[in-house]
């Protein structure tokens, strides 16, 4: 059985040590001469200012599950839209009204967000 | 209407739930005592129906062919794993229709009668409902198409027995209260009841089911050996001695009379203690497969009849004079049972349930109209006041003192006949006596109450009792006097003209085929015996009208010059005494001394309560896993996971 | 696309997927969706549960391109998911106003997870399960901490998302071995292919973590570790649910999946794995709710002890051990929602009244209440002859069948344990005195639901075989 999954294993052998050899040639090969400007974070841009853990608002997080979920679920009318004509052809008005009910139940959850105030920042 | 036979069983259920669940709330309800007729009427009007339904069945099954008259009515299917199956399914048969009927007709009669016995009664709808719950259980009993549905209601009907014995629970009874004679029925039936399971338990294990059409058959077809028939007759048959006051454990049924007299009338006269009759009649292709558990049957129904005879010759409570005779004219039905007269059995199992019914409630209302007085010592001249009550009485004491035409006479005197016939001439001999002995305390009994000088005190009024009452006692009169014409005997009516024989024919049928039947016995026997047996009770009577009406002095003289014999009579040969010495108090000893301070305190209760703490200790050490730490509980799970796999694939 | 015809078949889907939808409109545009939510949901349940009741004599069929199975158990399982439901909803109504806290997702919530359970108890696709599933769970973790002010109900609610997603990983990792090794994920072939496949590990491995998935929600050892306490944070009406619902839900996902072990198509090659899971939880079920002083604690780890008798009836493989199952469960649902729900009645403001000492001499109190929650204790223990007796009875009588009597006789001796702990609840209300400081609330839609349940628990007492045919009918 295992056999099966022999070209992965190679693919996966060559993976590791096309990136482990591109790392270490660099090293080898490459000149080193460090300096403080070099090795700054930012060679050439603003100062860092505090610290990186900085929290963020929760109402973010909110907001981009929203767009998540409701990106996710456009992706879904995609494939429809490409193939409605064809689809139409073959099973009638019931292609349209599939989508329809679907985007009936969407736009509910969309009203519902937008009344419970989900996307006020304030 | 056979196929509506389960409602004959629901309406006294429902009764039961609505006088049980709303009764207290109708009688506060409505004023004055129209909320205990409501009560009253439904909880009658449900076992009226009841009866009419199975009247209906009755002529329906009537028309059908004669070996075809058995109907099952499944209901729903109760038990069906393993190799047990159990339905809730009736079973209309010719023998199930006949005790349905008298269920429902005399019990019908007397809750009419209790609207007005128990006028006024504090718990009129406890009474009521716990009546509506016994005719429930009755009715399992008797229409059940296997042996689990009738041992539910053979134990329902227990419990009510015990629930109404008690019925007043705050009163007085002999030396204790109402509640200890209730305990005494329902400990002494729980030994028959034993018995009974145990012969279940047989019987499913000898023809693996429970159900009477595939166990019966199975008996007539399997090839069993002997001894094992004997065992399950002799086991059901302890059973029906529970239920039926036996020898040995009869010494309940004196006691039960406790409860309120209807009560007496319905579960300890006319229908539960023939349960037992019942059983056997119904198990009669068991029985008949064991001649010598016959013999026993016949042994002890004969000797039971004549020992409570003779009991009842000197008892002075007029419900205990009663309770005896009911005791030996269920003597009698076994008798009839144990000669393979089953169909004999069954007759006068009816006949008997209308004029022992009669005799109770005529009790009772002479009861109620001496004020609660049980003492016939102080009765005396009540035909004056209680015109309607002591005719009626008087009826039902021919009747059962076996006076042609009345229906006693027919049935007692089959009996008497099979058992001289099928059996010996010294059981006929015993028969008779007993038959002589019960005319002649029946008439003590009547002629103590209702003739002669008054010898109750002045303040008491006595009074008829009102037409609720009466009217009651007069349709009992009628079929006590009338009941007995359904079963001519041949010798009268020509071949085949016993119309109840030919009835119940088909059920008995193959139980007959294993019996060895009469010898030739000629006509000519038949009508002797008979004319001796009657000219015996008629002489009784007079005997008894002799002694109580003109020379009471020979009743004093009788009892001074035996007065071993009374006191041993009196005192009820001191079968309750020997119990008590011999069964009730070693038992009450070694329970207390032994069972309970050593068995059950030391080693019992040492190994249940060191098992117990043993586990409650495990118990508090694995709670403290449970530690709160949801990673903790992720690393348990994967443990889980990790073990299951590493078994399946390494384990395979 | 859409048949017409197909879509009236999933009726019971359609009544409560349109309940929500029309449970958002009002919640989003009405002042009075507390009082109004409550009752539609209650009403729509008791609709969808009725006609399932009614529907299962109808043909048999597979919907929507394999997807799903209409009529016969899976209609059984519906009533069950709706009616518990409906009772849930009702004990609600007023355990949420002793909280004071009113979010009208609640009853959405309810229903949403009860629309997961009927994907997953009339799947015939693993997919669709798994969608089931997730519907569910997803409600379910946002159920149990709703009453977010509570920090009890937060640790609940992200202990049981937590753990609940570890073992959705599962069942999602076994769902693509299972699709690795047959090819497909329609549970048709898969049935049809079953004893075939049983000698591929990859497949084996699949179904093992996908019954390992499942095990973490019936609650079975040792994935059990988050139900006592997310029972206890939980509001006590939704622990009614997850312990019956869900229980009932993840079981008719099991049964459906093995349904070839289960027709004897296939050897039961689970049977050690499951007869080991079912020996420990019942055990440990049992011996560990001894030590509980928290009546909801001590209702979840009965709750433990019961996934391992159900449990036997996996082992036991046969169809009798599936009619046995579904019988108990029927059974469960109705006790377990009594006895949750009687303890959401007497449980007081901010989680008071929870300890088992708090039940002394509530007979003299509540005497009603007192003698139901004595009838759930009894068929809790398998006291013959209430509900709980026969569904253990059954499938002790399957484990026997298939040559299992050691784990019936297991079975047995856990239930001997349980009567302890079960009774001590008993013998506390009827023959202990009085705690004077309780308070008692009244609830009268509490009083209905919890008084459908004990009539529920007694009808199946007194006809377990006329059910038990109705459900192996329809294997």
């Amino acid at each position: 059985m295992l056999e099966q999954y022999l070209p992965v294993f190679i693919v996966l052998g060559i993976a590791i040590v096309f990136g482990v050899a591109t790392v270490l040639s660099s090293i080898i090969f490459g000149p080193q001469r460090p300096t403080t400007e070099k090795l700054s974070t930012y060679e050439s841009g603003m100062k860092p200012v505090g610290t990186t853990k900085e929290r963020v608002s929760i109402k973010y997080y909110l907001i981009a599950m929203l767009f998540i979920i409701f990106d996710l679920e456009v992706i879904f009318v995609y494939p429809w839209a490409v193939q409605f004509k064809k689809l139409f052809h073959e099973f009638g008005i019931s292609v349209f009204i599939s989508m329809f009910i679907f985007l009936v139940i969407f736009e509910i959850g969309y009203l519902y967000v937008y009344k419970k105030g989900g996307f006020k920042w304030d | 209407m056979t196929e509506f036979i389960y409602l004959t069983i629901i309406l006294p259920l429902a009764g039961f739930l609505i006088n049980g669940i709303f009764g207290r709330k109708i009688k506060n309800a409505c004023p004055d005592s129209i909320g205990e007729k409501v009560i009253g009427w439904i909880g009658s009007g449900v076992i009226g129906i009841s009866f009419l339904i199975a009247l209906f069945s009755f002529f329906e099954t009537l028309s059908l062919p004669a070996d075809n008259r058995q109907t099952i009515v499944n209901l729903f299917n109760w038990i069906v794993v393993g190799g047990l199956n159990v339905s809730f399914s009736y079973q209309v048969d010719q023998l199930s229709l006949v005790m349905a009927m008298i269920v429902t007709g005399v019990g019908f009669i007397i809750h009419v009668y209790s609207i007005g016995y128990m006028h006024g009664d504090k718990g009129f709808w406890r009474f009521f409902s716990y009546m509506n719950l016994f005719i429930f259980a009755m009715m399992n009993l008797v229409l059940g198409d296997n042996f689990l549905v009738l041992f539910l209601g053979w134990e329902g009907v227990g419990l009510c027995s015990y629930l109404l014995i008690g019925f007043w629970y705050d009163r007085k009874f002999e030396k204790g209260t109402t509640a200890d004679a209730a305990k005494k029925a329902f400990i002494v039936n729980r030994i028959g009841d034993f018995g009974f399971l145990l012969g279940m338990f047989l019987i499913y294990l000898t023809f693996g089911s429970l159900n009477f059409n595939e166990v019966f058959s199975r008996a007539e077809s399997f090839n069993i050996d002997e001894s094992v028939f004997n065992l399950i007759a002799l086991f059901l048959f302890i059973g029906a001695t529970g239920k039926s006051a036996q020898i040995p454990l009869f010494v309940w049924l004196p006691d039960a009379m406790a409860g309120p007299t209807p009560v007496s009338a319905l579960i300890h006269a006319a229908t539960m203690v023939t349960a037992g009759v019942y059983m056997v009649a119904r198990c009669s292709i068991l029985f008949a497969s064991a001649p010598a558990i016959m013999t026993v049957v016949a042994v002890i129904g004969l000797l039971t009849a004549l020992f409570a005879a003779t009991i009842g010759l000197v008892q002075n409570d007029i419900k205990k004079v009663l309770a005896y005779s009911t005791i030996s004219q269920l003597g009698y039905m076994f008798l009839a049972c144990g000669v393979g007269a089953f169909s004999a059995g069954i007759f006068h199992l009816m006949t008997h349930a209308f004029f022992k019914a009669l005799l109770f409630l005529g009790a009772g209302s002479v009861i109620h109209a001496m004020h609660e007085e049980q003492d016939i010592q102080n009765y005396g001249g009540l035909k004056k006041y209680l015109p309607h009550t002591a005719l009626t009485f008087l009826v039902a004491a021919f009747a059962i003192s076996g006076i042609p035409p009345l229906s006693g006479f027919f049935s007692k005197d089959e009996i008497l006949w099979y058992s001289f016939a099928n059996g010996s001439f010294v059981f006929w001999l015993i028969g008779v006596l007993t038959a002589l002995l019960t005319a002649f305390y029946m008439f003590r009994l009547y002629f103590l109450t209702f003739e002669g000088k008054y010898r109750f005190s002045s303040e008491k009024h006595p009074h008829e009792s009102p037409k609720i009452m009466t009217v009651p006692l007069m349709v009992l009169a009628g079929l006590s006097i009338i009941g007995g014409f359904i079963g001519i005997p041949e010798i009268f009516s020509g071949e085949h003209g016993n119309q109840f024989h030919n009835w119940l024919a088909p059920i008995f049928k193959s139980a007959e085929r294993k019996l060895i039947t009469y010898g030739s016995h000629s006509h000519f026997e038949e009508i002797l015996l008979m004319v001796v047996s009657v000219i015996g009770a008629a002489g009784s009577i007079y005997f008894a009208r002799y002694i109580y009406t003109q020379k009471s002095s020979i009743a004093v003289q009788i009892s001074k010059r035996f007065s071993k014999g009374y006191n041993l009579l009196w005192n009820k040969y001191f079968v309750d005494e020997v119990y008590d010495a011999t069964v009730v108090n070693p038992i009450l000893n070694t329970s207390d001394s032994f069972l309970w301070k050593i068995a059950d305190n030391k080693i019992i209760d040492g190994v249940v309560n060191s098992t117990a703490s043993i586990i409650d200790v495990v118990s508090q050490k694995i709670r403290k896993v449970q530690t709160g730490v949801a990673q903790f509980y992720a690393v348990v799970m994967m443990l889980g996971i990790v073990l299951a796999l590493f078994w399946i694939i390494f384990g395979r | 696309m859409i048949n017409l015809s197909e879509i009236f078949q999933i009726l019971p889907l359609l009544i409560i997927g349109a309940g929500i939808l029309l449970s958002l409109v009002l919640e989003m545009y009405s002042k009075q969706s507390e009082k109004v939510l409550p009752w539609i949901s209650v009403f729509l349940f008791i609709i969808a549960g009725i006609y399932s009741l009614f529907s299962i004599n109808e043909t048999r069929m597979i919907v929507f391109h394999n997807m799903l199975s209409v009529g016969g158990n899976t209609h059984v399982f519906y009533f069950i998911f709706n009616i518990g439901a409906a009772l849930v909803c009702l004990l609600s109504i007023d355990y949420i106003k002793k909280y004071g806290t009113y979010y009208g997702e609640y009853y959405i919530l309810v229903q949403s997870s009860v629309l997961g359970m009927m994907l997953m108890a009339g799947a015939k696709d693993l997919l669709v399960i798994f969608m089931g599933l997730e519907i569910m769970s997803v409600s379910f973790y946002v159920l149990a901490g709703l009453n977010r002010k509570r920090l009890s109900a937060n640790e609940a609610s992200l202990k049981y998302f937590l753990l609940g997603a570890f073992a959705t990983g599962f069942v999602v990792y076994g769902i693509a071995l299972i699709y690795g090794s047959a090819q497909t994920t329609s549970l048709e072939v898969i049935t049809a292919k079953f004893s075939a496949l049983s000698t591929n590990l990859l497949f084996i491995v699949g179904v093992l973590l996908f019954l390992v998935g499942f095990s973490f929600k019936i609650a079975a050892f040792p994935f059990h570790m988050w139900v006592p306490d997310v029972y206890q944070g939980s509001p006590t009406t939704i622990a009614g649910l997850f312990s019956t619902g869900g229980k009932a839900a993840a079981f008719s996902s099991i049964i459906i999946t093995l349904i070839a072990i289960f027709s004897n198509s296939a050897q039961n090659v689970f049977a050690p794995y499951l007869a080991v899971i079912a020996t420990l939880s019942m055990l440990f079920g049992s011996i560990v709710a001894i030590a509980q002083d928290n009546i909801k604690r001590m209702l979840a780890y009965s709750s433990i002890s019961h996934a391992g008798y159900l449990t036997i009836g996996l082992a036991a493989g046969n169809q009798d051990g599936v009619a046995g199952i579904i019988f108990y469960l029927a059974a469960y649902t109705f006790m377990n929602l009594g006895a949750f729900g009687i303890v959401a009645m007497i449980e007081g403001e901010a989680e008071s009244n929870l300890t088992i000492s708090s039940y002394a001499g509530l007979s003299s109190r509540k005497p009603l209440l007192a003698a139901m929650l004595a009838l759930f204790m009894f068929s809790l223990a398998g006291i013959p002859p209430f509900a709980g007796f026969f569904g253990k009875y059954y499938v002790f009588i399957a484990a026997i069948k298939s040559d299992l009597t050691w784990l019936a006789i297991v079975g047995v001796f856990s239930s001997a344990i349980s009567v302890y702990f079960y009774l001590r609840i008993v013998v506390l209300m009827y023959f202990k005195e009085l705690s004077s400081e309780l308070t008692l609330f009244e609830s009268k839609t509490g009083l209905i639901a919890v008084i459908i349940s004990s009539i529920l628990v007694i009808l199946l007492g007194i006809f377990p075989g006329s059910i038990l045919q109705l459900i192996t009918n329809f294997m």
